[in-house]
This record gives C-alpha cells, sequence and structure tokens, in this order.
C-alpha cells in the first residue's frame, strides 16, 4: 500500500513539474514579446542571429529538401502508375511538401540544428554567469540575448520551409521527368491546377510560422532553465530536441485539423 | 565575423526565401491564373449536385472561366443553392445553361456552362434558371435494370 502511494505522488510531483515549467516557459514568451521593442532597437543583434540560425541551416536545408522531393517522385511514382494516372505525380510531390513535410521536417531540422546550438549557448551563458553580469549591469539578458534569438527563429522558420518546399519540388521533377520520363507539361499542369495559393501555400507558411515560434521558445526556456553546470546543459539541449520534435508533431495535427475543417 | 559580411549573408538569405515563395506562388500555384481577377457572383439551383465541391472549376468549352465560391442548401425548395463567381472578362447570356459534369470517369466534378442565345447577359447577382443535375451512377444503374426487366416482361 505504501508503495502505491509512492507511485501515485511520483505521478503527482511529475504532472506538477511539466505544469511549473509550461507556465513558466509561457512567462518567458510573454517576457520576450514585452522586451522584443527593445531588442528592436538593437536589430544587428537580430541579423547576426538570423545569419546563425537561419544562413547556416541552409545547406541542411536544401540537401535534405532535395532528397525528400526525390523518394517523394520515386514513391509515388510506383504506386500511381498502378492505378494508371502517374501524371499526378507533380501535385503529389507539391501537396505532400507545401502541406506538410516542408514546415515540419524543416521545423524538425531547425530543432536539431539550431534548437540545440541556441540551448547549449544559453545554458554555458548561465553556467559561467554572463546573464547574472548582465543583470547586474542593468541590461535585461531577456531584451539583449533571448529577444534576438527569438525572432531570428520565427523570421527565418518561414523562409526555411519555403526554400524546402521549393527544392523538394525540383528534387520530385528532377526524379520524375528526366530519369523516369513522366511528360513534362503534364507534371506542371497537373500541379498548377490543383494547387491552391491560398489553401495549400499560406496555410503551410502559418504551420511554419507556428512551428518558428514553438521551436525557439522551447530551445531558449530550456537554455534559460538549465541547471548551471555541464550535465544540466547537455540534459537541456536533449531535452530541447524532444520536446520541439513532439511538439511540432502534435501542434502540426492540431493545425492541420482547424485548416481541413475549414 | 564582419558586419557588411553578415548584413549580406542574411539579406541573401531573406531574398532566396522570398524568391522561393514567389517561384511557388508562380511555378507551383499558378497564382497569376488561379486567382480570379475581377469576378462576378451568380447562382444556380440544382435538385442533386452529386460530388460537387466549393471551389470546383467552372468551365466554358473546357476552359476555366470561374470556380464555385460555396454551396448551400434551401430549404424552401429544398435544393441546392450553388454560388458561381465567374471572371468579369467573359460574360454569358441569360439563358446559359450550367451542367454539372465529371471529368473522366472517377474524375472531379465540375460545372460546364454552355451559352445560349439570349441578348441579355448574366449580371452580379443573377440566377441561371437552366441547370442540369449531377448523374449518379447508381440512378442510371437502377434505370437501366428496370428497363431490362421491363423488356424481358415484355417479350
Amino acid at each position: 500500500m505504501d508503495s502505491f502511494f509512492k507511485i501515485l505522488s511520483n505521478i503527482g510531483a511529475q504532472i506538477t513539474s511539466r505544469i511549473w515549467r509550461l507556465g513558466s516557459a509561457s512567462r518567458l514568451f510573454l517576457l520576450t514579446l514585452i522586451y522584443s521593442g527593445e531588442s528592436f532597437k538593437r536589430i544587428h543583434l537580430t541579423i547576426r542571429e538570423i545569419y546563425f540560425t537561419g544562413v547556416m541551416s541552409l545547406i541542411i536545408i536544401v540537401v535534405s529538401a532535395f532528397f525528400v522531393g526525390m523518394v517523394l517522385g520515386l514513391q509515388g511514382y510506383y504506386t500511381l502508375q498502378k492505378y494508371g494516372s502517374s501524371e499526378s505525380i507533380g501535385v503529389l510531390v507539391a501537396l505532400a511538401l507545401l502541406r506538410e513535410l516542408g514546415p515540419v521536417v524543416t521545423a524538425l531540422l531547425f530543432a536539431g540544428r539550431a534548437g540545440t546550438a541556441i540551448t547549449a549557448e544559453i545554458g554555458l551563458m548561465k553556467a559561467t554567469e554572463q546573464l547574472s553580469a548582465m543583470e547586474m549591469m542593468a541590461v535585461s539578458p531577456i531584451a539583449r540575448i533571448i529577444g534576438p534569438r527569438f525572432w531570428a527563429g520565427v523570421i527565418s522558420m518561414p523562409i526555411l520551409a519555403s526554400i524546402f518546399s521549393l527544392v523538394g519540388v525540383m528534387g520530385g521533377y528532377l526524379v520524375a521527368v528526366p530519369i523516369i520520363g513522366v511528360d513534362h507539361g503534364a507534371f506542371w499542369s497537373q500541379m498548377n491546377s490543383n494547387i491552391d495559393f491560398r489553401f495549400d501555400i499560406i496555410n503551410g507558411l502559418i504551420k511554419s510560422f507556428v512551428f518558428g515560434i514553438a521551436c525557439t521558445i522551447i530551445a531558449l526556456y530550456e537554455g534559460y532553465d538549465a541547471p548551471p553546470t555541464a550535465e544540466g546543459v547537455s540534459r537541456a539541449t536533449t531535452r530541447t530536441v524532444v520536446t520541439s520534435s513532439l511538439t511540432v508533431l502534435g501542434l502540426d495535427f492540431i493545425l492541420t485539423s482547424f485548416m481541413i475543417a475549414h | 565575423m564582419d558586419k557588411t559580411t553578415l548584413d549580406l549573408w542574411v539579406g541573401f538569405f531573406v531574398a532566396i526565401g522570398i524568391a522561393a515563395l514567389m517561384a511557388l506562388a508562380m511555378k507551383v500555384g499558378n497564382l497569376t491564373s488561379n486567382t480570379l481577377g475581377e469576378t462576378y457572383s451568380v447562382t444556380a439551383n440544382y435538385e442533386n449536385i452529386g460530388g460537387l465541391k466549393a471551389r470546383a472549376p467552372i468551365k466554358s468549352s473546357g476552359v476555366v472561366v470561374g470556380r464555385i465560391d460555396n454551396i448551400k442548401f434551401d430549404t424552401k425548395t429544398y435544393q441546392a443553392v450553388v454560388t458561381l463567381r465567374i471572371d468579369k472578362r467573359y460574360s454569358f447570356p441569360k439563358d446559359t445553361f450550367a451542367n454539372i459534369y465529371t471529368s473522366g470517369l472517377l474524375g472531379e466534378q465540375y460545372i460546364s456552362l454552355e451559352a445560349g442565345g439570349d441578348d441579355n447577359f448574366l449580371k452580379e447577382g443573377d440566377r441561371i434558371s437552366k441547370t442540369q443535375d449531377a448523374v449518379v451512377l447508381e440512378k442510371l444503374i437502377s434505370q437501366f435494370l428496370f428497363n431490362k426487366a421491363s423488356e424481358a416482361s415484355n417479350k
């Protein structure tokens, strides 16, 4: 009986700490928004962060988009040709990329490539007491450190997702048209007539914008909240990847169900 | 890193992001011809619209001239009321036929406009009175079977 109560109280403690963390993450998000006016006064800080989170992620995004597009082209072709509609391959590739794979895979890669870097950097700043030093000098670490990184992530993500979708479509085209031999005109015209700007492209952008907010704030919070030890920073980095990935996939389902229902 | 190089890279990054979005909109989404410019809307009533959906194309002689705006159900007449948005560039006579067809055997359904001979043209808010319902496959099959059965009994 005693161990039963122990298990129960363990579950309770777990849930309370999760809710605590969610609450303080939301508080950090709100504070970032409040202080963003101050962080925009030093716009070059944000630009510097866009370089580190956005520009440096370009290569991994472009290469993986290309392979994702090529695999979609191959797999789609083998399934579609069974139904005699291999010309629809263009629609399949473009819809899959614009609606789902573009925003989601970009966010997952972003969490792994840029999110971990943000967490480790801020965690280490905290461990070496740089953040406390800033507070001592009456410089708000939220305006100076968190804000620019947050806005850089939010700006970079939709850009990266658009690039991902475009490169993916090119990869699909490369496999479908020159290699397999689907008709060039049918590929594009089917794609054009079945993809709606508002419904597919803009909705994909909205998704990647939301993922940008979620991934960056999770990475920032984990770094800001990390215990100031080597072990604490490494654990926080791991948690960033796990939490961001799960959040992105969960949010994707919620957003999609809203967009499809409309 | 030098501040100007950094600015250059970020500028390049944002520019190719916008270019990618534009390319998606133009080449993939076909924004130029897909979104209609100036439009006018007319309504048409149907007994049965089959699988017709909002945003389905409206074609005339196979050319897309508009899109379906929305589909409602009128409880007074028990008919489906379909709102058609037609490009301002194309005007149709008042006695135009609006028929629901299917592209291919299993393809999507669309509304085909077949121009009549009236001198007056359709205006914003008009109603197309000459409509033809979607073909329901089950009805066709049951009619066919019924005819076959009556033929057999007549023999």
